[in-house]
């Protein structure tokens, strides 16, 4: 009657997805709370990389819609001297109607209050913008100003001197009435206008202004419409061989728009990788979360195993509940990331030439919500792989099994599929395969350090604890190794985030560093340039009258590459195994000439020599970069084109240069005796100790001298300390989501350790443990794990912030200690404040009542 | 009447500190179904680890372990979960109940496993027999010891198992409540025609079966048939 035949059983049961849903459901109930602070981890993570996404998306949208405004015309052409006939006989003809703008750098004086500044001197010609509009108050001066000696001054400009519309201003010998504030022109971002405000004037008035004279540094740009259906990229290309041989560009509305996407990608990427580190860390938070949560559902799997539940079908009711509550953090982190994203743009908004929109971007909130259901799961695969490894047997013995995965062939098919997603998703945001790795294979030896420090300090520990030591220190050292321990996965995910967070802090002040370093001392903080050779004794003169030191003068010609070895232009973009770079022949070089090297210069090839030998051929001196651009060496010949007159030089020495010093530094340096009779012009550099003096100093010479430009260091510093500090900002705002990551998986890590905690406290209480020692057992456990944990993140942050420096910023390194050592503080101090609070019930509640609570 | 379990030779050996630790040497035994039967020992006996053999929750090292004409030998742990929950029964000491389900969701998953009819109204059935009706929308942490193992007897008898193994059923049971307990586990049984092979180191509850296997050192050194019907 019993005798049941084998096919009698049902072996090929089929899994009734609707009952694991149910059963994932049932089983989450008691859970959800902790399920829920599990996945909080990736909601900051989630949320940094929609809010970016959003953005990117959002202005790449705003691009192609304003795309024809970015340059306010169909095709514009530009370049850095004066076309020659043939060119000039192709701008006369080009398009239906034609605009053209000289635009160069010169100082500016406001009549009224004396006040000078650099500024760009645009002079303009025609109905430019064509596209957009140069945004003025009043709103009409945009287009009249070109009617009379009007000028149209940059909004900040306008702001900095307290002018108003109605007052003169003076450029170079001409006075001219500002007739509007000019808002925003065509393709102008914030930053730019920071550094050089605009001033338009009408063209017909560059003349009188006697600002172009030999070496002025003007850029022709000439600007198109064209009426018809012209194919203006096809027409481009088709010029595009002329123009460059004349030294010429060109943008179309088209490059104009990949242009600006490309130089906003940049910026996205680093934001979107700073992003996925918190991303990361919080990826950290939900495998170890899911780990522990799985190793406390061992005795449920055990029951449902001995009922008849298969293997995979309690691994899919887990997956089911992680992918659940992967989606819940996926939904909340893309809401978060929306909402951040209406803040995003006004933070932006001075790096890029567009309005930025705000919209809310189905598509990055989509990508958003998929990438987090991925990395959870993908994440939590490696605890719950173990599931299937979990024997029924536990229901009678529980802990018959490890349910470590150490000898499951399917963890390394887990570890292969994280390194994959790792490796990929950093590509995305990098762009080349070369630096994705170099990030995974950072991020996996972090990981291993870590793992391994806590693994030693097992060890270690293990072997250290005397029985002499005091019954406290004795147990909350044994916590670290005792069964259960969280040794490690508290170790990795407190280090990891302080390696993080640590990189972040010593990079943002290395960076800050290094600009205070270079302006700092007796520095030289201002340089006069486009001095006439006449003019030089008698600005140095000035210069000394104002008590201000000449610290250095520096004569500079400008010049153009004719031959590199023998080859022509023509034949290195014949010859591409030439590997020169065809933009060398076209750039006009601004070269030197001295007898000794600068306190910035350091030659690493060839000899340098500082005089010319009279009848022998000329040695220069070449920069490393120009001289890799041009694929030469020490010895190689170079042709020169001085102004009409070829000059033949040998590279006699090849130099390195700190360009990150404020000194005149060069490409090219010619030995003395040869260019002294070339047409040039002077810089001069100087040290003005503060504001009143600079301002009395530089009206000086306006007045006298209205040709020669000053660049005032201290005002391009206080631009670029607000630029600094903007972008400073906005890497700010993006690692605050690691840093909060780090500490919801602090909080997640050693909250979940209280359940692992609990019974043993709850033993002790009951064996009359009183609740200071107690108090004192858990704060010792958790200051070792914080503190080992803290300094292990934070030798990896100083490695790998070496590295970036060394490498990346290509800076010298040096460590604040005093602040690193606050972190450490901090972390540690957070750790026992996170460990003694998640404790408290077990310090606070009669034994049994936790007992009953938690059984 | 004919065995529903065969053990043929059974061993049973781990390795604990790079030595081979022999807990169960050759073994054999039948059961005949329907009958009652008690596994007896002292601690660490291997009457445990016997049970998990018998029940398919592990595997031998050596001999076989015949279940209703299947050896479970043969078959892979999933298949062992297969023959569990359409032939096997169990009860813990610890009751086992899953502790995010109810009372009723409990005795309802072995029948949900197996995708059956009226589980709903099977599964209070079967807690109304243990006197639980009104509890079934209760967590495990709600109920009693006592109520918790009645919960368990009405899981174990929701698939109606042709065997049902009980682990020390009334081992953390007061005395008072174990009598309940075990008159509910023979009572079912009988009813069921279920057979039952209780594990325990308790002889009074043992003399109550019909039969009793004695283990001593991994050894089986007695087979009593106590007169019981």
């Amino acid at each position: 009657m019993f005798n049941a035949p084998m096919d009698n059983v049902n072996f090929k049961r089929k899994i009734n997805i609707a009952w694991l849903f149910k059963m994932a459901l049932r089983d989450s109930r008691r859970n959800r709370g902790r399920l829920l602070l599990f996945i909080s981890s990736i909601v900051f993570g989630i949320g940094a990389l929609v809010a970016i996404y959003s953005l990117r998306y959002n202005i790449q949208n705003d691009i192609n819609s304003q795309a024809a405004t970015l340059i306010g015309a169909d095709l514009s052409i530009s370049g850095n001297k004066e076309p020659d006939d043939k060119l000039q006989n192709l701008l006369n003809k080009l398009g239906d109607d034609r605009s053209q703008e000289r635009s160069f750098p010169s100082m500016v004086l406001f009549t009224k209050s004396q006040n000078t500044r650099l500024v760009n001197v645009k002079a303009l010609q025609g109905n430019f913008p064509y596209y957009g509009e140069l945004e003025t108050a009043p709103v009409q001066a945009g287009k009249s100003f070109k009617k009379g000696k009007y000028a149209l001054v940059d909004k900040t400009l306008m702001l900095q001197f307290n002018a108003k519309v109605n007052d003169s201003l003076k450029v170079g010998n001409e006075t001219f009435m500002i007739t509007g504030v000019l808002n925003k022109a065509p393709g102008q971002t914030g930053i730019a206008a920071g550094i050089a405000p605009i001033v338009y004037i009408p063209m017909q008035y560059l003349d009188k202004t006697g600002l172009i004279t030999t070496g002025s540094r003007i850029n022709y740009s000439y600007y198109f419409k064209f009426n018809n259906n012209t194919n203006i990229e096809k027409l481009a290309k088709g010029l595009d061989a002329q123009l460059d041989k004349a030294g010429f560009n060109y943008d179309t509305v088209e490059s104009k728009k990949e242009g600006t996407s490309r130089s906003f990608a940049d910026l996205s990427r680093f934001l979107s990788l700073v992003g996925f580190i918190a991303l990361l860390l919080g990826c950290v938070g939900v495998a170890s979360a899911i780990n522990i949560y799985i190793r406390e559902k061992i005795r449920s799997i055990a029951i449902m195993r001995c009922m008849g539940v298969k293997a995979s079908e309690a691994f899919l009711i887990y997956l089911i509940q992680i992918t659940g509550i992967g989606l819940i953090g996926s939904v909340a982190g893309a809401l978060l990331g929306t909402g951040i994203q209406q803040v995003l743009p006004m933070v932006l908004k001075d790096f890029l030439p567009i309005t930025i929109s705000a919209g809310i971007s189905w598509l990055a909130i989509g990508q958003g919500v998929i990438l987090g259901l991925v990395i959870s799961i993908l994440f939590a695969l490696l605890p719950l792989i173990s599931i299937r490894n979990i024997s029924p047997l536990n229901t009678l013995r529980l802990s018959v099994d490890d349910i470590s995965t150490a000898r499951d062939p399917f963890r390394w098919l887990v570890y292969i599929l994280v390194l994959l997603f790792i490796t990929s998703f950093a590509y995305l945001q990098i762009g080349n395969w070369a630096g994705a790795a170099f990030f995974t294979i950072g991020i996996a030896l972090a990981f291993m350090i870590l793992t391994v420090t806590a693994w030693l300090l097992i060890r270690f520990t293990r072997l250290l604890v005397m029985s002499s030591w005091s019954y406290i220190w004795r147990q909350g050292f044994a916590n670290l190794y005792r069964p259960n321990n969280q040794t490690i996965i508290l170790t990795v995910s407190i280090g990891l985030s302080t390696a993080f967070i640590c990189t972040l802090f010593l990079i943002q002040q290395l960076l800050i560093g290094q600009v205070t370093l270079s302006t700092g001392g007796n520095q030289s903080n201002m340089i006069l340039f486009d001095i006439q050779p006449a003019q030089k004794k008698a600005v140095a003169g000035l210069t000394r009258e104002q008590g201000l030191p000449v610290l250095s003068e520096v004569p500079i010609i400008t010049m153009r590459l004719e031959k590199v070895n023998g080859k022509t232009a023509a034949d290195a973009k014949k010859d591409s195994t030439l590997r020169i770079s065809e933009r060398a022949y076209a750039y006009e070089y601004r070269v030197t000439y001295r007898d000794s090297l600068t306190a910035s210069e350091q030659v690493t090839g060839g000899k340098w020599e500082g005089k010319a030998k009279p009848g022998k051929e000329i040695p220069v001196s070449a920069e490393e970069r120009f001289a890799t651009r041009i694929n030469a060496k020490v010895g190689d010949k170079l042709v020169f084109n001085v102004q009409g007159v070829m000059m033949q030089t040998y590279i006699s020495s090849i130099r390195k240069v700190n360009w990150n010093k404020v000194s005149t530094n060069f490409q090219v340096v010619f030995p003395t005796g040869v260019l002294e009779d070339a047409p040039q012009i002077h810089v001069l550099l100087t040290h003005v100790p503060n504001n009143t003096v600079s301002a009395s100093y530089q009206q000086a010479v306006v007045k006298k001298f209205p040709n020669v430009s000053i660049i005032d260091l201290g005002l391009i510093l206080n631009v670029l300390d607000e630029l600094l500090g903007k972008i400073g900002y906005v890497i700010k705002f993006m690692s605050g989501f690691s840093i909060i990551t780090g500490i919801i998986v602090l909080i997640s890590s050693v909250r979940i350790s209280k359940y692992q905690r609990i019974q043993e406290s709850v033993l002790l209480r009951t064996l009359g443990g009183s609740r200071k020692q107690i108090f004192a057992i858990t704060a010792l456990e958790y200051f070792f794990l914080g503190a080992l944990s803290a300094l292990t993140g934070i030798v990896i942050a100083i490695g790998s912030s070496w590295l970036l420096a060394r490498y990346t910023f290509n800076m010298p390194y040096a460590v604040n200690f005093l602040p690193v050592a606050a972190i450490f503080f901090i972390i540690t101090l957070l750790t026992v404040i996170i460990g003694l609070l998640n404790s408290r019930g077990v310090l606070n509640k009669p034994p049994l009542e936790i007992l009953r609570s938690n059984s | 009447m004919e065995n529903i379990l065969n053990i043929l030779n059974l061993n049973k050996t781990y390795k604990s500190a790079g030595r081979l630790l022999t807990v169960l040497d050759n073994i054999n035994f039948g059961i005949k179904a329907g009958s009652a039967n008690a596994i007896v020992g002292p601690s660490g006996s291997g009457k445990t680890t016997l049970l998990g053999l018998c029940a398919g929750l592990d595997s031998a090292t050596g001999g076989t372990v015949e279940l209703n004409g299947i050896n479970l030998g043969s078959l892979s742990e999933d298949m062992r979960a297969q023959v569990r929950n359409q032939y096997v029964g169990f009860i813990f000491q610890n009751f086992q109940l899953l502790p995010t389900l109810t009372a009723l969701e409990n005795v309802m998953v072995p029948l949900e496993l197996r995708g059956e009819k009226n589980i709903k109204a099977r599964s209070l059935d079967l807690l109304d027999k243990v006197g639980l009706a009104d509890r079934g929308h209760h967590y495990p942490a709600q109920l009693s010891g006592g109520e918790q193992q009645r919960v368990s007897l009405a899981r174990a008898f929701s698939n109606s198992p042709r065997i049902l193994f009980a682990d020390e059923p009334t081992g953390n049971l007061d005395a008072e409540t174990s009598e309940k307990v075990v008159k509910l586990i023979f009572d079912l049984n009988r009813e069921a025609g279920t057979t039952l092979i209780l594990v325990t180191h308790d002889l009074e509850l043992a003399a109550k079966t019909q039969r009793i296997i004695k283990i001593k050192g991994g050894k089986l050194v007695a087979d009593d048939i106590t007169g019981n019907v």
